[in-house]
């Protein structure tokens, strides 16, 4: 990520880490070197290639292969770019996202991305602006060094006017030491602030854009929250199933040997017949609440027989009358399937504390890889999310598996409650 | 009568088998898995198996699967289901073919001793026991079905001539006249593809073929 907001004594923000007083002059001559080696080296190979791939389009394969090479290529050097910017700078650059497709795809995808284009233009020009500085920083960096050495040799070029000629001239000589003195001392700084520039440039073209990043971080957080809703629903099931082998199973036996109690026990004492006869029955009325609560949590007919049978269940068991209307082939994802359940199981329970409905009605269909519910009533409407009739935790459920969910509910009815699920087929 | 028993749990097993024995029922034998029940039924020829629908290993329907495989390999085995739930499609499966010697309870009917000893008994003689919660399931209107074309009234006439009431009894839990329940019956075989029979036993069995007819799985 480019940081622009870049000031003295100041940590850029993201992971690029670039500060100007932080660049060692040494390292600095060795970066702008070596960049600019890397880049007419870079300059003439990346031109031929192109050249090539271009020219070579009427026999398709050569260009494909020239084409396959040309990335590749780029491709290395941009890492090699990359990490030259670690080594000299201490500048690390996240690289943009690889193709997750391999051969043609794989090619195209690079082809049509910004992120390719911007690494060959940093690769192609400004590896040939580098070596440019490079040559001229490296040539006053020479010419510093033979001028306080003293070692002068006539040059086979025009030399300028103050050039020490043999030595001769004393004026000469005192101003040629003082210009190698100052070459030396500059050459260094000149190179920290093209070093400097360099980095921010390789971080705008050799960097991860922020468009890679959201899209990578969207592609994360649609994992981790699959992730979490899997879980979510794993943690119902195996509650259930707990409650289902563990506690149940035990209040089921202690009410039939409450039960054969009463049956083998005829000749009790009154309070003992009367205690015995009431823990008979809170045994079975546990029971009963205990079906309801594991019920609402994840029923097994849902995983064994799939939503429109678990759906028959409900409307069963819903004191107001309910209507079906299920067209759903097949079996749908777990996921959708628990969803669809609790949205239905849900509205109904509101229908019955809170509508005041004498019949609901229960419509689901799958159409274009949507699941579509219905839930209406004719009871007194005027439901709103604000009054705690559970609507906000149903359309938490419902965007959790990227649904949307909707209620109508003007006051003197009817409620309509609706949720489109999609699929993934 | 001799009876096998299929229940992974063993408190349960045991309760059973005390509670069976107290009305002098016989339990030749008492498994924990379906692939054991088979072998039990294939091998001791019981008149009844009590099944328990989630067992070992995979915990799902496999109680629902083994009694489906005995009523197609042994027919003269009768059959009762005991489930933490009741599910209609599972009574469906059962029911389809026959609705002879076949059982679908809740677990907690098994507490009140004389009922579930009623029911054993029933089912064991050819009868057929469904849980109240079943009837209900197998009854829910359904767009499209001839259940959805009854009215409110038809539809609990109907509900409790599945549960096995007389027209008498019909009248006395609906507090209407015998000739008003009789009418609502006429308009509910008029309705309903069912064939008319007199006897209340005959009629409960009529209409549970009808609504597991419709329901057969897919």
């Amino acid at each position: 990520m480019a940081t622009t907001r870049h000031t003295e004594g100041q940590q850029p923000a993201g992971a690029t880490g670039l500060r100007y007083r932080g660049i060692r002059p040494g390292y600095a001559v060795l970066h702008v070197a070596t960049g600019g080696l890397i880049g007419i080296f870079a300059f003439t190979a990346l031109i031929t290639l192109a050249s090539l791939t271009v020219g070579l389009l009427p026999t398709v394969i050569g260009a494909v292969v020239c084409a396959f090479l040309l990335v590749g290529f780029n491709t290395g050097l941009a890492a090699l770019h990359r990490s030259r910017m670690r080594a000299f700078l201490g500048l690390h650059i996240v690289a943009p996202t690889p193709p997750n497709r391999h051969g043609w795809a794989g090619l195209l995808q690079v082809l049509t991305r910004a992120a390719f284009w911007k690494s060959l233009t940093y690769n192609a020009i400004v590896g040939l602006v580098l070596f440019i500085l490079a040559t001229v920083l490296l040539a006053f960096l020479a010419i510093g060094v033979i001028l306080a050495t003293g070692t002068v040799t006539p040059l086979p070029v025009p030399m300028p006017p103050l050039w020490p000629d043999q030595g001769h001239s004393p004026v000469a000589t005192v101003t040629g030491f003082a210009l190698a003195v100052g070459a030396i001392l500059l050459v260094p700084y000149v190179a920290r602030a093209v070093a400097y520039g360099d980095g921010l440039v390789a971080v705008a073209l050799l960097g991860r854009t922020s468009t890679d990043e959201l899209a990578e971080q969207v592609v994360h957080l649609a994992q981790t929250r699959t992730d979490t809703v899997d879980a979510a629903d794993a943690e119902r099931r195996r509650i259930e199933r707990d409650l289902h082998d563990g506690t149940q199973q035990r209040l089921t036996a202690l009410a039939i040997n409450l039960g054969v109690a009463r049956a083998t026990l005829p000749d009790l004492s009154p309070p003992a017949q009367a205690a015995l006869e009431e823990a008979h029955a809170e045994a079975k009325a546990a029971l009963v609440e205990l079906r309801g609560i594991v019920r609402g949590l994840h029923p097994a007919v849902l995983d064994d027989r799939g939503l429109d049978a678990a759906l028959s269940g409900l409307a069963a068991r819903s004191p107001v009358p309910v209507s079906l209307d299920v067209h759903v082939p097949g079996r749908l994802p777990r996921p959708v399937e628990a969803v669809a359940y609790f949205v239905v199981s849900e509205a109904l329970t509101n229908v019955v504390k809170h509508s005041g409905a004498s019949r609901a009605q229960v419509v689901a269909r799958v159409d274009g890889g949507t699941l579509r519910l219905r839930i209406v009533d004719d009871g007194a409407g005027g439901a709103d999310d604000s009054r705690g009739t559970g609507l906000t935790g149903l359309r938490q459920r419902v965007a959790s598996v990227d649904g949307t969910f909707t209620v109508e509910s003007p006051l003197g009815g009817p409620t309509v409650l609706e949720a489109w699920i999609p699929c993934g087929s | 009568m001799r009876v096998v028993i299929a229940e992974d749990s063993t408190l349960l097993r045991e309760g059973l088998v005390r509670l069976l024995a107290l009305d002098g029922i016989e339990t030749v034998a008492a498994v924990d898995t379906a692939p054991a029940l088979i072998d039990a039924v294939d091998t001791l020829a019981p008149d009844l198996a009590v099944i328990d629908v989630r067992m070992p290993p995979t915990f799902s329907d496999e109680g629902i699967r083994a009694a489906l495989e005995i009523r197609s390999r042994w027919p003269e085995v009768a059959v009762l289901i005991l489930s933490q739930y009741v599910e209609e499609r599972y009574a469906a499966e059962l029911l389809s073919g026959s609705t002879r010697s076949v059982g679908y309870l809740l677990k907690d009917r098994v507490a009140d001793v004389e009922d579930f000893l009623g029911a054993v008994r029933r089912v064991a003689e050819g009868g057929t026991a469904l849980d109240p919660e079943v009837v209900a399931q197998l009854l829910v209107r359904r767009v499209g079905s001839p259940v959805d074309r009854l009215t409110p009234r038809e539809h609990e006439v109907l509900s409790l001539m599945a549960e096995g009431l007389s027209n008498a009894g019909i009248a006395a839990a609906l507090v209407v006249s015998e000739s008003a329940v009789a009418k609502h019956v006429n308009a509910i075989f008029a309705k309903l593809p069912l064939s008319e029979t007199p006897a209340p036993h005959r009629r409960v069995l009529a209409v549970l073929e009808f609504l597991a007819a419709r329901k057969d799985p897919a």
